[in-house]
């Protein structure tokens, strides 16, 4: 068991309350997963800036030299705004690439949770409603964003084992079930050129988002394919810079509800997550179809 | 009429008075407001009461009702009227997966859809559902009657018992040893009745249904099978 929420705005004047919305949905799903939890917040990015949000067991220590070092392997001015063991680095989005790889050099206790122009992630250990504390996600303001609670099955309780998964600039994905060929699918991928963090099937289930969408499908063909590749138990929303896309699997015994009005579209494990929406009384609800694929873009 | 607060009183607060009033009552009329999506809203009632819960539930809304009407003015959860044994439940909106599982008696209605699994296991209740229902639904069944004016997903009655399946629309496929079977009058009479308590004898008649049945292939043990095991 696992919770997932998401929302996906289509009003702009309820920019400014995402975060507020996301927090109280996902403290709702602790029930669902109360070992961690993690949230993927996307806002409109400024122009040829992109950030890499990253996160350090011991931040003070970590944290103090980075942009300096960091700016100076890349060739570029970096930022950096700390948030709990989090920070997120601003730098030129053309050097995002070279920052990407750079950290592993100059920081390699210093763990990137996402890369790109819209996206910051922040997860941790801990009941949903303290890690949204630490980060103050009820503050943050964006056009979309994705959290999860979780309760683990298939790898260990740790920061990094936390959802939301991103294997791809400005790509997340959240998983609840099991997936059961995921070791031969991340050799697979491995192959391909894809990296890992970690051992669990969920990060396998992003990389081949990822690697889907570096071929060239959008996110809807991405999904597709995964229907045929993927074999388990799956209920996915994934996020993209532009887009928001769910998808369950054939047998559909992980819960989903989703609902949309003029406003935004919703997605909750449990109707309970959505009830504090503004206008979800008349909001059209729903449960998404096994093996169909939604997405929304902007 | 009494009205309770769940969002003020709590759930707990809710199913204890509901079952304090098991054997004897004059408080036969009950509203629960703000449930907003709570689960286990009014199970294992077990007097002649009349519950209506204003808004949407979570899991496991009315299962194990014995007597009682429980009616949704919503959408429910997973397992709605889970195990129920007598009584009516009646949801406005749609169900989610496996409503009515493994119930032994009273009806469930369905106004909206359901979901995957309805009526999965089924053994004696009758389920009329006013739009459609997702796949693997009456999944070994065993007896009962399951009513659908809309569609049914793929593998309708899959394992099936002796439970009667009626189905208006399209079936996309059905399961193993579930096949269709000839509409006799005691069919369309049983179906009229259905039809009547379900609240849905002015959306359709007996006659636009199809009705689905075990082969009875598969539920006896066959000894040219014996080498299989």
């Amino acid at each position: 068991m696992c919770g997932i929420v998401g929302l996906f705005l289509k009003d702009p004047k309820l920019e400014p309350r995402l975060g507020e919305l996301l927090t109280d949905m996902l403290i709702t799903m602790t029930d669902r997963g109360p070992d961690s939890a993690g949230i993927a917040i996307y806002s409109r990015g400024k122009d040829g800036h992109a950030k890499l949000t990253v996160q350090s067991a011991d931040p003070d220590r970590d944290f103090a030299d980075l942009p300096e070092k960091l700016g100076k392997a890349i060739g570029a001015s970096v930022k950096l705004a700390q948030k709990d063991t989090h920070a997120v680095l601003d730098l030129p989005s053309d050097r995002l690439e070279a920052a990407r790889h750079a950290m592993r050099e100059i920081a390699p206790t210093v763990k990137v949770m996402s890369a790109g122009e819209g996206i910051e992630i922040y997860k941790e250990v801990g009941l949903p409603k303290d890690v949204a504390a630490r980060f103050d996600v009820a503050h943050m303001q964006g056009t979309h964003g994705i959290g999860h609670t979780r309760m683990a099955t298939e790898s260990a309780v740790t920061t990094m084992g936390a959802h939301p998964f991103s294997t791809g600039s400005d790509q997340c994905l959240v998983h609840n079930g099991s997936l059961s060929n995921h070791n031969g699918l991340r050799r697979e991928l491995i192959r391909q050129g894809m990296t890992f963090e970690t051992q669990n099937d969920t990060e396998v289930a992003a990389a081949y988002v990822s690697h889907k969408l570096q071929e060239g499908q959008n996110l809807g063909q991405a999904l597709e394919s995964g229907l045929d590749d993927l074999d388990g138990f799956f209920t996915f929303v994934v996020g993209t810079k532009d887009g928001f896309g769910v998808v369950r699997d054939p047998i559909a015994c992980k819960p989903a509800v989703m609902a949309e009005t003029d406003q935004y579209v919703a997605f909750g494990s449990e109707y309970r997550a959505l009830v504090n929406l503004p206008g979800i009384d008349n909001a059209r609800v729903w449960e998404p179809e096994p093996a169909t694929v939604y997405f929304w873009e902007r | 009429m009494q009205t309770f607060d769940l969002a003020a009183q709590g759930l707990r607060a809710l199913n204890q008075t509901l079952h304090g009033l098991n054997g004897t009552t004059n408080q036969t009329a009950w509203e629960v407001v703000n449930p907003k999506g709570s689960h286990a809203i009014a199970v294992g009632l077990d007097a002649p009461i009349d519950v209506t819960v204003k808004g949407s539930t979570g899991y496991y809304c009315a299962g194990m009702n014995k007597q009682a009407t429980v009616r949704v003015k919503g959408s429910v959860g997973p397992g709605v009227a889970e195990n129920m044994m007598s009584g009516t439940v009646i949801v406005d909106g749609d169900a989610s997966q496996y409503a009515g599982a493994t119930g032994r008696g009273g009806l469930l209605v369905i106004k909206g859809n359901a979901a995957s699994r309805c009526g999965i296991s089924m053994k004696g209740i009758d389920i009329v559902v006013h739009g459609n229902i997702g796949h693997m639904s009456c999944f070994m069944a065993q007896s009962g009657n399951l009513v659908v004016l809309g569609d049914a997903g793929d593998a309708l009655g899959d394992s099936l018992y002796e439970a009667r399946l009626f189905v208006r629309g399209s079936v996309k496929s059905l399961g193993a040893d579930c096949i269709e079977k000839e509409m006799r009058p005691e069919h369309l009479e049983l179906l009229a009745d259905l039809l009547k308590r379900g609240e849905a004898d002015h959306l359709a008649k007996p006659e636009e249904f199809k009705r689905y049945g075990s082969a009875r292939k598969l539920y006896n043990f066959n000894v040219d099978n014996a080498s299989a095991y």
